[in-house]
């Protein structure tokens, strides 16, 4: 192999793998190590710079950092990174005077964010302190998108949705509720606006059209029972409860039920567990509810009489599952379940009803908009598009982190330049050595496991609807929980010309991470390293030829615990704990309006 | 020296043995030598070894006198018994052990100092005398415990750190142990574990002294240039003459091994050590010839390793020519290992 060139960001980036697979690259070692040292407020900072809403992702983020972190691969459970990040923010001290400001003098131009949900408020984070005049349009009452309308506030209390918005309309965005955007043509014609960003979500139910389907008020649209439940429109549902699909949202739905006087909730899946959309800990936090969930079977009818929905015909299915696919599929019969309500979540769509079809913008045949995917603009060059509207639903991280980008590209466009050519990321390395034995950072391995967050009781909880279910860490647990946190950040850093092949390193290494050999092809080399390095996910790093030998150095970055020990038994400083920084620029990083020189 | 220990945490694929047991649990405690030092990697190498040969920890006893190479007893196989004897008197020890239990597996790590300077004397006796384990010397040319005065095995000519030359010969351990009729000499290099792991197994195994000289560079003091012990003198001028391959009694003997210039040695534990010569000229069960080739490529200021001279036919072992009880003392019921008065009065009696 070639040696590895670590002075592209991207290498020491992929080694901090919760920072690498979090969609906004949240610096998550940094922010831990703030919290073991007892500083919520500058933690919590951390994280707002890049994913901007620390206190509601803290809660709800469907955390994709989680499965990517290198201590799941160490002893099963990761760190519970996004617990801590609600720890951060409900220890912090009053961050006004830290968040960013507005300028008095403003830049004059004028951007209209549409709708008023993650991705549009990032937008306006990151453009209001530039000095653009930032109008957002809510169809609603009140700001926040589904984060608001759709999650519960047993996962996300209101409060901490008004303060961490208010942060944001703080900075004075133009926020006008009530106002829905009927016509794209319009506003666009108003030329009121430099700049439009659609941030309007992808807000359409899927239905499920079967027999029966339109004879009785009892069969509802999941994401719009929520939103009924949410403005207070519903506040009871039948005792017997029956939800169709069982991803994130079912698992919202049926939880609700159970708050809303429902006493037997079953959640219908069409198959087995394996293929579950929603995430392992929200069907946890469901199953500790005493929710149902039935697998393998498939909808076949509604079953009314006069109007009154007696239940579902359901057919019942078996499956044979080889290598986590489905070979074959076989119907076993057909049952009837009896219910109250039925409340389908089975999927969300785009639907921009208020964009005309001939104004340039252009929609693929699933009316899902034509938008880039590095830019985020659309086909008509002053409209970007974000979050849910951009490409379907996903989630609120993925909508900051496409409000970060769009909030880069209106910056540019404003300016008259051209939105593909944006600032590359960086990389910062500084030694962490303050000693010989003694590193800037508490290197020592923590064998101690994953924390449980603590629950209101399952008397208590149901109450209200909306008491917050998870009590957060207590500082006991948070305490012990950082200390699970490697520092992956802590980077291993080599200078081949001072090795002199002791082996000192290779012998230390707790987790055989290092082997020195003959070069070769990386397949070969893989095979062959002190333990064979299996997960091609994880980069190999290959050193120069060293200097008495010409074998190289080679490290697999999968399970190292970035202990250190290797820089610290190395008789030459070959190796060095460094630790890494990545810049991910946002909007107020790139230069603009600034001659060319 | 470390402040932190190793972590318990290790590799998740990490393989274990016959008896269920990770070549981590064959670890001892933390290593307080040099970061560097050569020794820590023969510790390594001890540690695979014994993993390899699914040894039950309380089944070795480990033994050294006094140096940073003597302290390395403590920093592998935590759980197996040991001796920390006074300079140059791990060879006393471990031939008292021996005889009053040979159920067991022995292994002494010395030093140059240890072995070739004050024990030297202690080490030409347990040669002569066959004592049945694993001597392994741990040769760096200086005292390193004591700060880098040259040993006996210091080369004529080579610096210390500080400047002053080396006149005085050495002794070379490889030669002294043929010269004494040793049945397993070899010799290696910290640095080469994948020749080094092999010779430790066979030496374990076999049925007498297993004397290896291991070439392990003090990095503190004797690593620089004019050094005839550093890791670069010694990577250039190190020359392996014998690959040997240590294959466990039940396992097949792969058939790659099967050309014609490899030779099987079959051990007297139904092991066997797989011979292959990278030099032609060179027979490693001649023990006179090995002796000559050993010594003039010395004089050429080469190091030839590999298993050097390997005799499993002979008959002199320890065990054998003192005929010592198969029962370890300690399982020999009192009465009969303390017989009484009159049993002595009759022993004493025959020599009137
Ligand atoms: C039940 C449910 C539970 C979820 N749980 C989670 C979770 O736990 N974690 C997670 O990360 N994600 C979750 N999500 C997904 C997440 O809420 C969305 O991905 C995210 O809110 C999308 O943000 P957005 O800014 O793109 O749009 P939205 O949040 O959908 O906001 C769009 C806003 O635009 C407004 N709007 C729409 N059209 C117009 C118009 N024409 N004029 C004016 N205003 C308009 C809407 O009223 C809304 O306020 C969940 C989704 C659902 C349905
Ligand atoms: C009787 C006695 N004399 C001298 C010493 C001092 N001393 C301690 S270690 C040592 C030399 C050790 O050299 P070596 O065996 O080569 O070990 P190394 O430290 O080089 O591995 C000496 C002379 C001692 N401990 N006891
Ligand atoms: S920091 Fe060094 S010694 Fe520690 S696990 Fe990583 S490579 Fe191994
Ligand atoms: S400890 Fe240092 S000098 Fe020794 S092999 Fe490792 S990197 Fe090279
Ligand atoms: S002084 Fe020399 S022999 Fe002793 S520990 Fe240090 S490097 Fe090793
Ligand atoms: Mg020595």
């Amino acid at each position: 192999m070639e040696p590895t060139d670590t002075s592209k960001p991207d290498y020491f980036h992929r080694v901090v793998d919760c920072q690498w697979a979090c969609p906004a690259h949240t610096d998550v070692p940094e922010y831990i190590r703030l919290i073991a040292q007892g500083d919520f407020t500058a933690a919590y900072m951390v994280n707002r710079e890049s994913n901007v809403f620390p206190g509601i992702l803290g809660r709800v983020c469907d955390r994709p950092c989680e499965p990517a972190c290198r201590r799941g691969r160490i002893e099963e459970k990761p760190v519970a990174i996004c617990r801590l990040k609600r720890i951060a923010a409900d220890h912090r001290d009053d961050v006004a005077a830290l968040l960013p400001k507005a300028p008095a003098q403003k830049n004059g131009k004028r951007i209209a964010c549409i709708g008023a949900g993650p991705a549009s408020l990032t937008v306006a984070n990151d453009l209001l302190p530039l000095g653009y005049a930032v109008t957002i349009f809510e169809q609603y009452a009140v700001a926040g998108g589904l984060m608001r309308t759709n999650i519960p506030a047993f996962r996300l209390p209101a409060r901490v949705l008004d303060e961490e918005i208010g942060y944001i309309t703080g900075m004075g965005a133009d926020l006008r509720l009530n106002t829905p955007v009927r016509s794209l043509r319009r506003l666009l014609d108003s030329q009121a606006y430099d700049a439009v960003f659609v941030g309007s979500g992808a807000p359409k139910g899927k239905e499920l059209e079967l027999p029966g389907r339109n004879d009785t008020d009892r069969i509802h649209i999941g994401i719009d029972w929520l939103e009924s439940v949410a403005f207070g429109h519903v506040d009871r549902v039948g005792e017997r409860v029956l939800i169709i699909g069982v991803g994130n949202t079912a698992m919202d739905c049926c939880r609700s039920s159970l708050r809303l006087g429902a006493r037997q909730v079953k959640v219908m899946a069409r198959k087995p567990r394996q293929f579950f959309k929603a995430s392992e800990w929200e069907l946890e936090d469901a199953e500790q509810e005493n929710v149902e969930i039935i697998v393998n079977h498939a909808p076949k009818s509604f079953v009314t009489e006069g109007g009154r929905l007696l239940g579902m015909m359901f057919e019942q299915l078996e499956y044979d599952v080889d290598g986590g696919e489905i070979r074959a599929t076989r119907t076993l019969g057909e049952v009837f379940i009896p219910c109250d309500d039925v409340i389908l979540a089975i999927g969300q769509e785009n639907a921009f009803p208020w964009i005309e079809k001939d104004i340039g913008i252009d929609f693929d045949q699933w009316s899902v908009p034509k938008v880039n995917k590095t830019t985020f603009q659309s086909t008509l060059p002053g409209v970007f598009f974000g979050g849910d509207a951009a490409f379907g639903p996903k989630n609120i991280i993925w909508s900051v982190e496409h409000g970060h980008q769009a909030a880069i590209s209106i910056h540019k466009y404003c300016h008259d330049e051209p939105v593909e050519e944006r600032m590359p990321r960086g990389l910062k390395l500084s030694s962490r050595k303050m000693g010989m034995h003694e590193w800037a950072y508490k290197n020592e391995y923590n064998g101690v496991e994953r924390r449980l967050v603590p629950h209101v009781g399952l008397v208590e909880r149901f109450k209200k609807i909306d008491i917050e279910v998870e009590l957060g860490f207590t500082a006991e647990e948070a305490a012990l929980e950082v200390q699970r946190c490697l520092n992956c950040d802590m980077q291993t850093v080599f200078a081949a010309k001072l090795c002199i092949e002791c082996d000192a390193c290779i012998d230390i290494c707790p987790v055989d991470c290092l082997t020195i050999t003959a070069n070769g092809p990386e397949a070969r080399l893989r095979a062959r390293l002190t333990a064979p390095a299996t997960n091609r996910t994880q980069a190999l790093y290959v050193s120069a030829a060293l200097p008495q030998t010409g074998r190289v150095m080679v490290k697999d970055e999968d399970v190292c615990v970035h202990c250190g020990l290797c820089a610290e038994r190395c008789p030459t400083a070959a190796w060095d704990m460094q630790k890494s920084t990545i810049n991910i620029p946002n909007a107020i990083d790139e230069q603009v309006g600034t001659c060319p020189v | 020296m470390s402040y932190i220990n190793k972590p318990k945490v290790a590799h998740p694929s990490l393989p274990t043995n016959k008896l269920g047991l990770t070549r981590r649990q064959y670890e001892g405690s933390m290593s307080t030598l040099c970061a560097g030092c050569g020794h820590d990697s023969v510790t390594a190498s001890i540690i695979e070894a014994c993993w390899g040969l699914d040894l039950k920890p309380e089944q070795l006893v480990k033994l050294s006198g006094i140096g940073c190479s003597s302290k390395t007893t403590a920093y592998f196989v935590a759980g197996a018994h040991g001796f920390n004897s006074v300079h140059g008197r791990m060879a006393s020890i471990a031939s008292g052990a021996n005889a009053a239990n040979r159920g067991l597996t022995y292994i002494g790590v010395s030093g140059d100092g240890d072995s070739l300077s004050i024990g030297v004397g202690q080490l030409v006796h347990a040669i002569r005398r066959n004592v049945n384990m694993l001597y392994l010397i741990e040769n760096n040319g200086v005292y390193g415990l004591t700060k880098g005065q040259f040993s006996a095995s210091a080369d004529i000519g080579t610096k210390a750190k500080r400047g002053d030359v080396n006149v005085s010969p050495p002794i070379d351990p490889v030669l002294l142990a043929l010269t004494l009729g040793a049945t397993f000499v070899a010799r290696s290099f910290s640095g080469d574990k994948a020749q080094l792991v092999p010779l430790i197994q066979a030496g374990m195994r076999h049925n007498g002294l297993a004397l290896i000289d291991v070439l392990s560079p003090c990095v503190t003091f004797n690593d620089h240039e004019g050094s005839t012990k550093s890791y670069a003198f010694t990577r250039e001028h190190y020359h392996a003459a014998i690959e040997a391959d240590f294959v466990p009694p039940a396992e097949e003997i792969a058939v790659d091994y099967a050309a014609g210039e490899t030779t099987r040695v079959g051990m007297h534990d139904g092991s066997s050590v797989l011979l292959r010569k990278l030099d032609p000229d060179y027979d490693p069960t001649d023990r006179s010839a090995a002796y000559r080739y050993i010594e003039s490529k010395l004089r050429q200021n080469e190091y030839v390793t590999g298993l050097i001279h390997i005799d499993e036919n002979d008959t002199t072992e320890f065990h054998k020519l003192n005929r010592t009880p198969d029962e370890p003392l300690n399982g020999i019921p009192f009465e009969k290992l303390s017989p009484g008065r009159a049993a002595l009065d009759a022993l004493m009696g025959k020599f009137r």
